[in-house]
Formats: structure tokens, sequence, C-alpha cells
């Protein structure tokens, strides 16, 4: 099967403003795609842009082998829940069933139905006097019973509460594994994503900081500590990720083999959110130092 | 029917938890041959985990002949563990407190004991990985 995204050299520019910048993506199909980065990294943006809301300003992409919104085929494929899973206040829980049967070719009315009897949801009731959890919920109703190959969801658990975030990531998952959808959900905690996903992007300032199957990733990385020594020391196969130094130690972050590195040192593998946020300082820190770059260039 | 639970800070990944859950599950007799253990789905609607994490698992546990997947209805235990239970190790037990006192008298602290013990456990399971 080909990939639910390809991107090649993907941008998007507002005025001034780079969101997206030299995206390059293949995920294959099949995963549930983690996409974290800080706020303002252009996870919405990507997102946007996946689903046809937004036209890129330069490079190309595919979503499940079609160009975004290309027609209402490929529209049908896709089910999107926005950031802070919009419903519409004025309308009940049934009104919002109705609506996604009227518009969507491959709308589920059983499963619809059947959803909204487990999550004790009561067809009257309007969307907007939801608590947030239910209100996530319904949009996650919408969403799956339009029966879509991959489902995107921006922020989905950002403002729900632990509990609610619990029930809402296990209805998710549920639905993947019942029909195996593809999924891609942004959050910029890791640890919302740590047990869902199997696929992970990083982004940061615009730009993919890493990309790439969870497990692989972790038996990848190493913090290497030992004796005070320069990157140069090291094995030349280590690609090193981050390096810090206190008068005697040094500690490293290095991407190699799925070998455990052998020398003079101690090498452990990183839990996934240390992982993640080393990629995330060394891209704010370069970020840093172009600035002050151009400043005293300025200058 | 059994059920898993997920500990996110125990550094050891989520399959690999499962896989050592359904283990100790057959050690204390929680699980004998022909049981069925949960579909997928029903341990994801549980857990809020990936569905390929569990699947995993049970490819591991069919690996390792533990398991069998039978196309359709689920997954099944195909193999009892047959190893004496925890109170019959009493002698194995007694010995290890025994050492316990040694390591205090010697000197050791309590964090030391359990970085000891923790190295030398490591060492002699990778020695016997290796073996096999």
């Amino acid at each position: 099967m080909s990939a639910i995204l390809h991107a090649q050299a993907l941008g998007k520019r507002y005025g001034r403003r780079q969101a997206l910048a030299e995206c390059t993506l293949e995920i294959p199909p099949g995963h549930v795609v983690g996409l974290v980065g800080p706020n303002g990294a252009g996870k919405t943006t990507l997102l946007k842009i996946a689903c046809g809301m937004l036209a890129p300003t330069s490079g190309r992409i595919e979503v499940l082998g079609e160009q975004p919104a290309a027609d209402p085929a490929q529209l049908a494929r896709i089910g999107y829940v926005a950031q802070d899973t919009p419903t519409y206040a004025n309308l009940s829980v049934a009104d919002h069933l109705k609506l996604g049967a009227k518009l969507n070719p491959r709308w589920d009315t059983e499963l619809a139905q059947a959803r909204i009897e487990q999550l004790d949801l009561d067809p009257r009731q309007k969307a907007g006097k939801l608590s947030g959890g239910q209100r996530a919920q319904l949009a996650l109703t919408v969403a799956v019973a339009k029966r879509p190959e991959l489902l995107i969801l921006d922020e989905p658990v950002a403002s729900l509460d632990p509990l609610a975030r619990r029930s809402f990531l296990r209805h998710l998952m549920e639905s993947v594994a019942e029909n195996g959808t593809s999924v891609i959900l942004s959050s910029h905690l890791v640890s919302d994503l740590e047990r869902v996903c199997d696929y992970l992007v990083v982004l940061v300032s615009s730009r993919v900081q890493l990309a790439g199957e969870t497990d692989d990733l972790l038996a990848q990385h190493y913090r290497i500590v030992c004796t005070r020594r320069e990157e140069s020391d090291l094995p030349s196969d280590l690609e090193v990720i981050w390096a810090e130094h206190t008068d005697r130690q040094s500690t490293f972050v290095v991407r190699g083999d799925t070998e455990t590195p052998t020398g003079d040192w101690v090498a452990d593998h990183l839990e996934l959110e240390d992982l993640v946020l080393t990629y995330m300082e060394r891209a704010a820190d370069s970020g840093r130092r172009a600035k002050t770059q151009k400043t005293e260039d300025a200058r | 029917m059994i059920e898993f639970h997920l500990d996110a800070r125990s550094g050891v990944s989520p399959y690999l938890q499962i896989v050592g859950q359904v283990r100790q599950a057959l050690l204390l007799g929680l699980l004998t041959e022909g049981d069925k253990l949960p579909t997928v789905k029903e341990v994801v609607a549980k857990v809020a985990i990936n569905p390929n994490t569990v699947s995993k698992a049970y490819r591991e546990l069919e690996h390792q002949g533990l398991a069998a997947a039978k196309p359709g209805v689920g997954t099944f235990i195909t193999r009892s563990l047959g190893q004496a239970s925890l109170a019959e190790h009493g002698p194995l037990q007694r010995e290890l407190r025994t050492w316990l006192a040694k390591a205090r008298a010697a000197g050791l602290t309590e964090p030391g004991i359990e970085a000891l013990f923790t190295s030398t456990f490591r060492e002699s399971a990778e020695s016997a990985e290796e073996e096999k």
C-alpha cells in the first residue's frame, strides 16, 4: 500500500511569516501518527494543508494518493476534527448525527447511534450544554461515523481533563482496532501520545526535526555518559544530536545503529519524552544561534 | 479473562509489559492452557494503547510458544508454565535473606545492595540469554 501522506518540500507562508518550511514526509499506512511540537511550530498548518483547508505556497503534498480535497470522493475518505473539537452549540446531539448522515456518502448510522448510546449522551441535549469531554466525544463520533480511511485530529485532548482524555483515547483506539483507520493526531505533549502512537513526527519552528516508527526511534537513540571529550572523539557512525559538558564529564545523545555503542562509557536508551525534548531543544538552540548571527550581521 | 495494566514510568516498552503480564498470569495460575486472551479491541478500549502494540505482544507470545491465534476467533493460551509457585521457593528465599544480611553487615547501604543486585541480575540474565 502507498503512503497515506506524502509531502515533498512542502511550505506555507503567511506574508513574511514562514509557518511551514521544507516539509518532506512519507508516512506509511496503518499507523497512529503523533505530530508533536511546541505551540506555533506549524502543526495546525500542516494538518490543514493535509485535509485541503489550506493551500501550500510551495512544494507538493498527496494524501491517500491524491491531492487534498481534489474532489468530493477524496474528501469523503478523510475525517478531520479541528482544534478544540468544535461542534454546533445550538444543534442537539441527534441533529449532529442527522447532519453527518446528510453530508457524508459513507455515513454509518448504526455505528454513530451505538457510540452515542455507549457514551450515554442524551440525543436531545444541545451540544453547547455538553461538557468538554462529551463535546470531544461527539466530534469524534461524527468523524468516525464518516468511515474515513484517514482520521486527522488537531490537538484533540489538549483541553480535556485527565479522565476525559483517557476516555477519548480509549474510544479512538477502539475505532482504530475495529476499522483499521490510519490516524494523525497532534499534541504539544508527548505524554499524551506515548501509548497511542506508533509513528512520530517532531515539528519545531516550522521544520520537521524527526520522523519514524516509535520503536525504531527508541532503538536507535542512546544517551552516552563519559569522561569529558569532544564530539569528534566518538565513533564516526554515531550522529551526535546533543552534547553537554561539565569540567570533567560529557553527555551525548546519539543516533546510531540498533546495537548499543560500546566504548569506555555508559550507554542507555532514552524515554520517548526525553528523546523528543532533545530534538526540540536542539531546534530551539539552533534557532537562537541563527538569530544572534543575524543581529551580529546587521551590526 | 485477564486484564492488562500499563506502567508508563517503568521504562519497559508497553508490548513487553503485556508479554510479561501474560507470563505472570501463567505462573500465578490465572491463565491455563485453552484460555482465551482478550481481543485487541477489548484491550485498547480498556487501556488506551495502540492496537499494533497489542498485536505485537500477542505475536511475541506466539513466538515464545505460549499462545496461538485462531483467525476470526481469538488468541488462545497453548501451554501452561509448569513452574513451582512462589510459595515453594522458600529455601531460595531464605538463602537470599542470608545474603542480604551479609551485604548489610559488610556495610552496604540499601541503594548499594539494590544496585549490586540489579547489575549482577542483568549480567547473569544476559549471559544466560547468550548461552541459549
